[in-house]
């Protein structure tokens, strides 16, 4: 039978996060790329929470941005409010985070898509990936088409045999209603590829006219704005912010979920799939926590041009009846109408561990993945799995290296590394706990840890580059001016230091010494540091964070140089480790499955002991010895 | 791991021969020598008291004479070898502290050379060394990796397994305490809204207080070898009611071991260390021997047998008021051939066995005491002692290596928990109190084998609930 025939050099299934990210990497690298999507009007969906960032979260946006993804300079056109979380902590743990107008996210991504040059976007379900011998040639579509390609990214989200469920109520579809790619798990099973099944859930979202603000708190965006992206001009975002909720459940909401219990999916066994820890639903916050009186409970607007308000942290999966019932416990959500109902959604995603750290299957050469298909959830988290891979994906097109950050490099390669080293049993959500070296992967800092590479791959512009090695300069200067300038005992300094209780000098003290006091900081200082150059707000806060925290951050260096001892030995892929014979038998069958890419990677093998390395530092020697003398 | 990476270990057996070495290979090698190196020059330099500081050449190979010094704290005469890497066994630079062969004043040595930034070498670390930097032959490649895993394994064995149950216990007590700490700071750092950490500061400060005292405790008691098998293993064994737990009980001058006249209370092994004229030994008091009936009792007994298989010292204990039976002989036959001191207990009741009598069924020299009296312990310190100094018996030497591990996981602990305190004070973000907490976690772990893994991700989610 005759049937439509095209080929590309990239082939990406979904134009979700991911899919957006993959696609818009490829063609802005010069190559031919053509992006699978259910349906056109859901590019870029955000079919859970309205925000962008949040904590850690926020780091994987401003990482991506500096390496020359859109997600940053999308939601700088589309908030509608923004904070920065944890301000009154340490700078290592600052994160943005932002409202987004949901449609207008939506819109501006695809504008942004439809105006690429070498990008096609195609409305289809992809039902079959294309291989020959272990290798990816392309994908084929339901309804037959079939296009060739020289790399596929797969970024299908939650889509891959998706059920939504609520009480009793089940139906296959994707989020928000939409149409589910029923096909694609037969054929990647058939190519070899592990699947797991995970679930995840959403609340409810509410009509904005049914709800009593005045029962509530407001939560006001921050006065001063800081965008997400390096290349957003602060003074454009500056702009009126909408405002969020907060209220809270109550004994009478825990009663119904309680008396409720036996309809709810989870608990019925009805619902098969492994759901996250992190965001829990509202049953399961009461049943794991009983001792807690009340839970919080978010109202978020959707968008400007919307009533629809998304009640966070009651996401459900109890029959409609029952979440009634428990919305009108709820403090201002008495007379609520309810638009959407909260619900449960089950999908097929993959193994990880099948992956390299390049994000492309070890199994499958030219196949990439990225999103939630992996096993993650979030945004962000699929945003820059995505990127990576097309990233990845281009740069084996063009022959040139892969990249791979590392641990010490950035939260993404944080992600990363545990989504293809560790075992992963649920959605993966990326937290600030998981970065070991965290204190040097601020989000301050991911223009200075990050430009360089993004500029090498070709996603950032020369213009954009240079503006960060000026910065770099800049505060290389200005850090060596302060701790060279001394400051006498003055008049003016004593009464400085007084009214900021800070102890008065003796003799005298260079100006680095006193950004190092506790109570004191850089800008502070400016009242009586009179040759300070006027340098912008971001400069300005890298100098006083590298003075500040100087000691624990040269410590943090220490580690990451002996990190990096372990993480420059490479393992080869198709080495089999069972050769080894002193290493004990689990740490064999361990590093077989997962077949590390360094020693690095190996030691962070669960049941791979500090001795199995030892071992394998001395085998690579020996063979490497041997290799040079042959 | 560590920052340094500086290994030293003892490189000859920990017996009683006559010069020990303690050898250090790495980065830090020579600026450790430094500081606890007094050279000696001339006449005047072999009185300790006189030695100078002086600066090491490193620059060559070359020996040193002079002391080796904690501080202020003279420990021992020594020569020092000096070895530029890459030409000594590991091709690092290596310094060999060549010490009088005590095995306190080794130990000792070695203690000091980790204070000042060593770390305790794993087994066969020495040799992976100078294998990766090339300096062993490729054929034995093979025997690093077998000498490098068996050991670890052992090494991990006889760690867990040396440790008493309540210092394990009181070790993952503190765990818990600290990981708590941790997925609070956590949970609210990744939570903001949902977890508060208003005033927490000082909250912690007060948790970490008697986690600080537990640990300086245990360090402490480390050091009088009562918390880590340490010693020679000595293992008392005798009849039931031949006054075993009595003899324990003056040696180690306290009321340890249930004493009754019932012949069979003791059922299960106990132990003690006891500093005996300086040389520490960890005493295990047995379930008397006998054929029993009753079950509880012959699983001690059984024990007691086990123990004393793998003693390095048997005290056998005999009631000289009672005549020997077949319960003697079958204990005269298990100890046949091991080192073994006869102790002629009960003297001071009216006695049917005599000392030459034992002596001869037994080979063994016999002493004369009375538990009851207190008499013939010196005598038996004595004994003990001189079996030392010969070179008869011998500590367990795997056992003091991780001792000596244990100690150093306990000390950073203690540090990392002191930089906490210090991070309060100077009022810093609690996001930097979980650097260090979770280092104090992680060393503390390491004293009973147990690695960090998704420890903290897992506490976060089953004692606070974060997430929208």
């Amino acid at each position: 039978m005759p049937y439509l025939e095209e080929s590309y050099d990239v082939v990406v299934v979904g134009a979700g996060h991911a899919g957006c990210e993959a696609a818009l990497a490829c063609a802005r690298l010069g190559l031919e790329t053509i992006m699978f999507t259910v349906s056109v009007d859901s590019i870029a969906l955000m079919p859970c929470n309205p925000n962008i960032g949040g904590s850690s979260k926020g780091h994987l946006v401003r990482e991506l941005d500096a390496l020359g993804g859109e997600m940053g300079r999308n939601i700088d056109k589309t908030f509608i409010q923004s904070k920065m979380l944890n301000e009154s902590k340490g700078p290592a743990v600052h994160s943005l985070r932002a409202q987004a107008d949901k449609q207008d996210y939506t819109r501006e991504m695809r504008r942004t898509l439809e105006n690429t040059d070498h990008l096609t976007i195609r409305q289809a379900e992809v039902s079959e990936i294309l291989t020959e011998s272990g290798r990816i040639t392309g994908v084929r579509t339901f309804s037959g088409a079939v296009y060739h390609g020289k790399a596929v990214v797969l970024a299908t989200g939650t889509y891959l045999n998706a059920r939504c469920i609520y009480g009793d109520v089940s139906n296959p579809t994707g989020p928000n209603g939409l149409q589910a790619a029923t096909h694609l798990t037969d054929s990647l099973k058939a190519n070899g590829i592990e699947m797991y099944r995970f679930k995840t859930g959403t609340p409810a979202r509410a009509d904005r006219r049914s709800i009593d603000f005045s029962k509530m708190e407001e939560q006001l965006g921050d006065r001063k704005i800081v965008p997400f992206s390096f290349s957003t001009d602060p003074d454009s975002v500056q702009k009126e912010q909408v405002s969020c909720w907060l209220t809270y459940t109550n004994e009478k909401t825990h009663e119904i979920i309680r008396a409720n219990l036996d309809r709810s999916p989870l608990f019925s066994g009805a619902i098969e799939g492994t759901g996250p820890r992190y965001c829990p639903s509202i049953e399961d916050k009461v049943v794991k926590f009983p001792d807690k009186e009340r839970h919080q409970v978010f109202i978020e607007p959707e968008g400007l041009y919307t009533n629809e308000m998304y009640l966070g942290g009651m996401s459900s999966s109890l029959p409609e009846d029952v979440q009634h019932a428990m919305y009108k416990t709820v403090p201002g959500l008495e007379h609520v109408k309810i638009v959407r109902n909260a619900y449960a959604i089950e999908y097929d995603c993959i193994n990880s561990r099948q992956l390299k750290a390049t994000l492309e299957f070890k199994a499958v050469e030219g196949l990439y993945s990225g999103g939630q298909f992996n096993g993650s959830s979030g945004y962000e988290e699929a945003a820059v799995q995505g990127f990576m891979a097309g990233v990845n994906a281009a740069m084996k097109i063009l022959g040139r290296d892969q990249y791979v950050l590392d641990r010490s490099q950035a939260y993404i390669g944080v992600l990363i590394d545990d989504l293809v080293t560790k075992e992963n049993h649920e959605p993966y959500r990326m937290m600030t706990s998981r970065a070991e070296y965290r204190l040097l992967l601020r989000q301050d800092n991911a223009d200075l840890r990050l430009r360089t590479i993004g500029h090498e791959i070709g996603l950032v512009s020369d213009e954009e580059f240079e503006k960060t090695l000026k910065k770099e300069r800049d505060i290389a200067a200005e850090t060596e001016r302060l701790e060279k300038t001394n400051i006498g005992a003055s008049q003016k300094v004593q009464d400085f230091l007084r009214r900021h209780k800070s102890t008065e000098l003796k003799t005298g003290a260079t100006l680095a010494e006193l950004v190092r006091r506790p109570e004191l900081d850089y800008v502070m200082l400016s009242e009586i540091d009179e040759k300070r150059p006027d340098l912008p707000d971001d400069t300005a806060e890298q100098v006083n964070i590298n003075i500040k925290y100087e000691g624990y951050i040269r410590r943090q260096r220490q580690q990451v140089a002996q990190f990096k001892k372990l993480e420059s030995k490479r393992l080869d892929v198709d080495f089999d480790y069972s050769a080894v014979n002193s290493l004990r038998k689990e740490a064999v069958q361990k590093l077989n499955l997962y077949k590390p890419m360094s020693i690095g990677q190996a030691s962070r093998i669960s049941g791979v002991s500090p001795a199995d390395i030892s071992v394998l530092l001395v085998y690579l020697e020996q063979r490497r010895h041997r290799e040079t003398n042959v | 791991m560590k920052k340094t990476d500086t290994i030293a270990a003892v490189a000859t057996a920990m017996g009683s021969s006559g010069i020990g070495i303690i050898r250090v290979s790495g980065e830090e090698a020579f600026s450790i020598a430094e500081k606890i190196f007094r050279r000696s020059q001339g006449k005047r330099g072999t009185q300790p008291g006189k030695s100078v500081p002086q600066k090491i050449r490193t620059d060559v190979r070359n020996i040193y004479y002079g002391h080796i010094y904690d501080g202020e704290e003279l420990l021992d005469e020594v020569l020092l070898i000096v070895m530029k890497g890459p030409h000594s066994y590991t091709a690092e630079d290596t310094v060999e502290i060549n010490c009088h062969g005590g095995v306190l004043m080794m130990k000792k040595i070695l203690e000091t050379v980790i204070k000042y930034g060593a770390r305790p070498a794993e087994p066969g670390e020495f040799t992976k060394r100078a294998f990766l930097n090339g300096r062993i032959d490729l054929s034995q490649a093979e025997a690093v990796m077998d000498v490098i895993n068996s050991g670890n394994q052992y090494a991990l064995k006889s760690s867990v397994g040396q440790l008493k149950g309540r210092l394990s216990e009181k070790i993952r007590e503190l765990r818990e305490k600290i990981i708590f700490q941790l997925a609070h700071i956590e949970s609210a750092l990744d939570d903001p809204e949902h977890v508060s950490l208003e005033g927490y500061p000082k909250v912690l400060g007060e948790v970490l207080k008697p986690v600080i005292t537990d640990i300086e405790k245990l360090l402490k008691s480390a050091d009088n070898g009562r918390v880590m098998r340490e010693g020679v293993k000595t293992v008392i064994v005798g009849k039931p009611n031949v006054g075993k737990s009595s003899l324990l009980n003056v040696l180690v001058g306290e009321e340890r071991a249930i004493v009754t006249d019932i012949a069979g209370t003791t059922r299960d092994t106990l132990e003690e260390h006891i500093q005996m004229q300086g040389i520490s030994l960890n005493v295990v008091d047995t379930a008397g021997i006998r054929d029993t009936g009753d079950r509880v009792e012959q699983i001690g007994v059984s024990r007691a047998k086990t123990a004393a298989e793998q003693a390095d010292l048997i005290i056998y204990v005999v009631d000289a008021s009672v005549p020997l039976d077949g319960n003697d002989r079958d204990i005269i036959e298990m100890i046949r051939g091991r080192k073994t001191v006869v102790l002629l207990n009960k003297t001071d009741l009216e006695t049917v066995v005599t000392a030459e009598y034992m002596e001869s069924v037994t080979g063994y020299p016999v002493i004369q005491v009375s538990a009851k009296e207190e008499t013939g312990i010196k005598e038996l310190e004595d004994k003990v002692k001189s079996m030392f100094y010969d070179g008869e018996i011998n500590f367990n030497e795997d056992i003091y290596i991780t001792n000596i591990r244990h100690k150093t996981a306990l000390t950073e602990s203690l540090k990392s928990l002191m930089m906490v305190m210090e991070s309060i004070e100077s009022g810093m973000p609690e996001d930097f109190f979980s650097i260090d907490l979770m280092d104090a976690y992680a060393h503390l772990g390491s004293v009973i084998g147990e690695e960090v893994g998704e420890d903290l991700i897992n506490e976060i989610f089953s004692k606070f609930c974060t997430g929208k």
